[in-house]
């Protein structure tokens, strides 16, 4: 396990789309969810809870496009080859669930349009972001420096799995959002749809961690064999803790507590698809320093990385402070 | 065959999505801007027209900047998803100057986005505006980026090649300040603001024509006017320098701007017009100016100037693009400085407000800077070709290993969805630019809109208030 330039960027990258998966997913929930507002008013008042911030939660998402670009460039050229299609799918749902928050608020008539839009955009980026998942875990050809498999290689159950996955637990994760942001009624049924979605995630992400052994047989190794099959036993239980906070919290009148527990259900799945993966940037056969720019792109981009990201943090973290609380359903924008 | 069909398909692609791109930011760099100075006008002078105009300006600039970040997105992934060997042979290189774009201008517009357009309540005047300037500093800051990138693929510099066939980084300095960058970073930039003054002043003179009395209609139309006549003649002044430039580095492009099939030895002419053939290499119908070509290329009416005659077919860029494209770029760069000039005019003489005429031409010339920056982009992109990085890498060998068939699908997926979502979003903005400042329009009552409640109810604009709660 050498320390070197390219292991510092595996790690950030993996940061970068960690962050992107915890401020994007919920973000997407609420999209999701769309339907589950019964009134032209509930749905303003959920859309505004994120329009202050959606932009910058998705910019994390061009972060892990253009980090890539910059220090695993071939990573980027070959998955974002053998992705095609989700790909450009999840890009052109991004369209329209982005402009939604804006048009919306600029017709009547079609109002209920752009309320599909931003549904169906939500949704249709969520699942496809979860193919792409599926599809990187199951691996993907390539032969000299680029993608070598067809264009239909990405669909298989497994990945509709993930897929399916993926939109279940950003909906948790904007139901928890919700409870948080919301009062009354609304947040009572987010409550109750929360609970649900919670059971429901749980089982997804059971049944795909029974299957991603089975997709490489490098994985199985890693989970059943010593030393690493200590994490198979510290992965599920971490799991459960926070499984169990999500019930706790949702059936006590607690209201910050439920959404950090969902968000601690990705963030541990997530460690546990790096604990898969490592060392493959794109599985099976590129590895880390397979994919990585020269040490003078990696050293050049570190430098900016290591000032600017820590500053990101920061203002990004005074955005959500300064419009935090209840989401006013009277002002509009709070 | 089969290759040369994806090639195609994915230059149109890229083009397809690059072009609608542009649009946004060629409006959203100059309005981020003007709203910053607004918000600085208000909290300067206290008078509430500078606030009447922020909040009407604001909420177009919204639209149009969700616009623009959508076609962002996709734009940072489609050197992935089309390009593929372009992105692993210039990643090591290109990479690390998107990313400082993320990192550095990206965030910045995002994160103080929200700020600007709902938290003037939350955070107070002072900490609003500086958000406010954030987020046009952002916008600046993305343009200088991503304009590096884009003039190290016609002048590279800096650089070698490693034995992967890759380009990699030897001098940033070099790479970042390439020959080309300083030029073409002023000449967008001022193109930029150029396209807001003008939709500004469009919109001001129609407004104009229905109501002449508007406090807030007058004094935006008189700063686009101020800022026509200011930037233009720059603007002039840096596409010549930026020509001269790109002599020195692409002269192939420069023939192809001037429609120079022959070389002369003796001063060549300045062809104003004519229909290029590329088949049989002359320009058919060509009215032209003899030797005055030279003199503003070489300053010196006799200078020589090799033409296409001295570049094998298969190095030339498609002359008709890039000749009628370079044409309608500097046509309009005219029009905007008689614009400006016939404002300058009618305000010496005290009818800036009154001149029908101006006004009718002011809206009339409302969309000309899209058009132009259009052209202007076209004349560049088209005429490095054949090549991706100027005289390294050719087009026809970055193409990543997709099929006709894939791209022609997405191809059509990007053309119904951008037009179905960006046409909606520009119907929205021209709706919202028929309403007077500081007037609400009409079936507008979702207004809760965009401006978390605004400071003092000026008394001015009883009906202001409403619009931006
Ligand atoms: C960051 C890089 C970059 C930037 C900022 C632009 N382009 Fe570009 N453009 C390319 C990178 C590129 C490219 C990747 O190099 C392409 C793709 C295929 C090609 O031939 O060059 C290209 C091709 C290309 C073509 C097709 C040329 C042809 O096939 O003959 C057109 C018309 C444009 N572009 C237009 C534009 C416009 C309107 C831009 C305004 C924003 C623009 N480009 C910015
Ligand atoms: C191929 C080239 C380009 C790529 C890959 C690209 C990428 C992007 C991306 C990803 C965004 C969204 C950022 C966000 O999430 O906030 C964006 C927005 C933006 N881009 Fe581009 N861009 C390109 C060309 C350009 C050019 C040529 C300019 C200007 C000179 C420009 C200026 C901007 C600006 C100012 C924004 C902010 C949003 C807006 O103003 O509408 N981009 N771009
Ligand atoms: C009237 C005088 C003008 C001249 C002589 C001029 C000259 C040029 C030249 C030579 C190029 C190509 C440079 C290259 O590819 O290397 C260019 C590009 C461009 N022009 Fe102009 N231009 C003029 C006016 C304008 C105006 C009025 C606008 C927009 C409002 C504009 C927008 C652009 C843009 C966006 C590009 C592409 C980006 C770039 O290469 O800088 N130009 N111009």
């Amino acid at each position: 396990m050498p320390f070197d330039l390219a292991f510092i960027w595996a790690g950030i990258i993996a940061f970068a789309v960690l962050t992107y998966i915890i401020l994007d997913g919920f973000d997407l929930g609420i999209g999701i969810l769309f339907p589950f507002g019964k009134s032209e008013r509930e749905r303003d008042v959920m859309m505004n809870s994120v329009a202050p911030v959606w932009d910058g939660n998705e910019t994390w998402l061009v972060l892990g496009g253009g980090g890539l670009f910059a220090v695993f460039p071939l990573a980027y050229s070959v998955v974002l080859s053998a992705l095609y299609i989700p790909i450009i799918v999840m890009l052109l749902a991004l369209v329209f669930r982005g402009v939604a928050f804006e048009y919306r608020w600029r017709t009547e008539r079609w109002k209920p349009v752009w309320d599909i839009a931003f549904f169906g955009g939500s949704t249709l980026a969520a699942f496809t972001q979860g193919i792409a998942l599926g599809a990187l875990v199951q691996g993907i050809e390539v032969a000299d420096r680029a993608y070598a498999g067809g264009w239909w290689d990405w669909l298989t159950p497994f990945s509709l799995i993930t897929g399916v996955a993926v939109v279940i637990g950003y909906a948790l994760l904007g139901a928890t959002w919700l409870v948080m942001k919301m009062s009354g009624e609304l947040q009572e049924r987010m409550r109750a749809n929360a609970r649900r979605l919670g059971a429901v995630t749980l089982a997804f992400i059971l049944l795909v961690s029974l299957l991603t052994p089975f997709q490489d047989p490098v994985y199985f190794q890693r989970w059943f064999t010593w030393p690493s099959m200590g994490f198979s036993l510290l992965v599920p239980a971490l799991l459960a803790l926070g499984a169990w906070q999500l019930f706790t919290g949702l059936s006590s009148d607690r209201e910050i507590a439920p959404f950090l527990a969902a968000q601690s259900l990705f963030v541990v799945s997530f460690i546990g698809i790096g604990i898969s993966f490592y060392p493959q940037m794109v599985p099976p056969s590129l590895s880390i320093w397979d994919v990585a720019a020269p040490d003078e792109s990696l050293a050049f981009t570190l430098v900016g990385t290591v000032v600017l990201v820590p500053l990101i943090l920061a203002y990004t973290a005074y955005a959500y402070w300064v419009f935090r609380g209840k989401t006013d359903p009277d002002k509009g924008y709070h | 065959m089969d290759s040369l069909t994806a090639e195609l398909l994915a230059r149109f692609q890229f083009a397809f999505t690059v072009s609608f791109h542009i649009i946004f930011p060629a409006f959203s760099i100059g309005l981020a801007s003007f709203l910053a100075v607004l918000n600085a006008l208000w909290l300067w002078t206290k008078d509430d027209v500078y606030l009447t105009l922020f909040n009407h300006w604001k909420k177009i600039f919204a639209v149009a900047f969700g616009m623009g970040v959508v076609s962002g997105v996709v734009m940072s992934y489609q050197f992935g998803t089309n390009w593929g060997v372009f992105a692993d042979k210039t990643g090591p290189v290109l990479g690390p100057l998107m990313a400082y774009e993320v990192l550095s201008a990206f965030f910045l517009e995002a994160g103080f986005l929200g700020i600007m357009l709902f938290g003037r309540e939350r955070v107070g005047n002072g900490l609003h505006m500086f958000a406010t300037a954030m987020v046009a500093f952002g916008t600046l800051m993305s343009a200088t980026w991503i304009l590096s990138v884009n003039s190290w693929m016609q002048t590279p510099a800096g650089y070698g090649v490693n034995d992967l066939g890759q380009f990699v980084p030897v001098d940033w300095w070099a790479v970042i300040f390439n020959p080309s960058f300083p030029y073409r970073l002023v000449h967008m930039v001022l193109a930029a603001y150029l396209t807001t003054a003008l939709v500004v002043g469009g919109v001001g003179g129609w407004q104009l024509l229905r109501d002449a009395d508007n406090r807030a209609t007058r004094r935006m139309f008189s700063m686009a006017m101020w800022m026509l006549i200011c930037v233009t003649p720059i603007q002039i002044f840096m596409g010549d320098a930026h020509g001269l430039n790109t002599l020195e580095h692409q002269p192939v492009k420069v023939m192809a701007m001037e429609g120079h099939f022959d070389s002369h030895d003796h001063g060549a002419p300045l062809i104003l017009f004519g229909i290029p053939n590329q088949d049989e290499q002359r320009v058919a119908y060509s009215i032209a100016i003899p030797k005055l070509s030279s003199l503003i290329l070489k300053h010196d009416l006799n200078a020589p100037l090799a033409g296409l005659d001295t570049v094998p077919r298969e190095d030339q860029p498609p002359v008709a693009i890039v000749f009628f494209a370079f044409r309608v770029m500097v046509g309009l760069g005219f029009a905007m400085l008689g614009l400006g000039l016939w404002g300058l005019w009618r305000r010496y003489r005290g009818a800036l407000y009154s001149d029908r005429w101006l006004h009718r031409a002011a809206t009339v010339m409302g969309p000309a800077g899209f058009v132009a920056v259009l052209a202007g982009w076209i004349t560049t992109e088209v005429g490095r070709q054949p090549y991706t990085v100027y005289g390294l890498l050719r087009t026809s060998d970055s193409l990543g290993p997709v099929s006709a068939p894939a791209i022609a699908t997405s191809l059509i997926a990007f053309i119904v969805v951008y037009f179905f979502a960006f046409g909606a979003g520009t119907y929205y903005i021209v709706k919202l630019m028929g309403i007077p400042p500081g007037r609400r329009g009409h079936g507008l009552h979702e207004a809760p809109i965009r401006a978390a409640g605004i400071t003092p109810a000026p008394q001015l604009d009883p009906d202001f208030r409403t619009t931006d709660e």
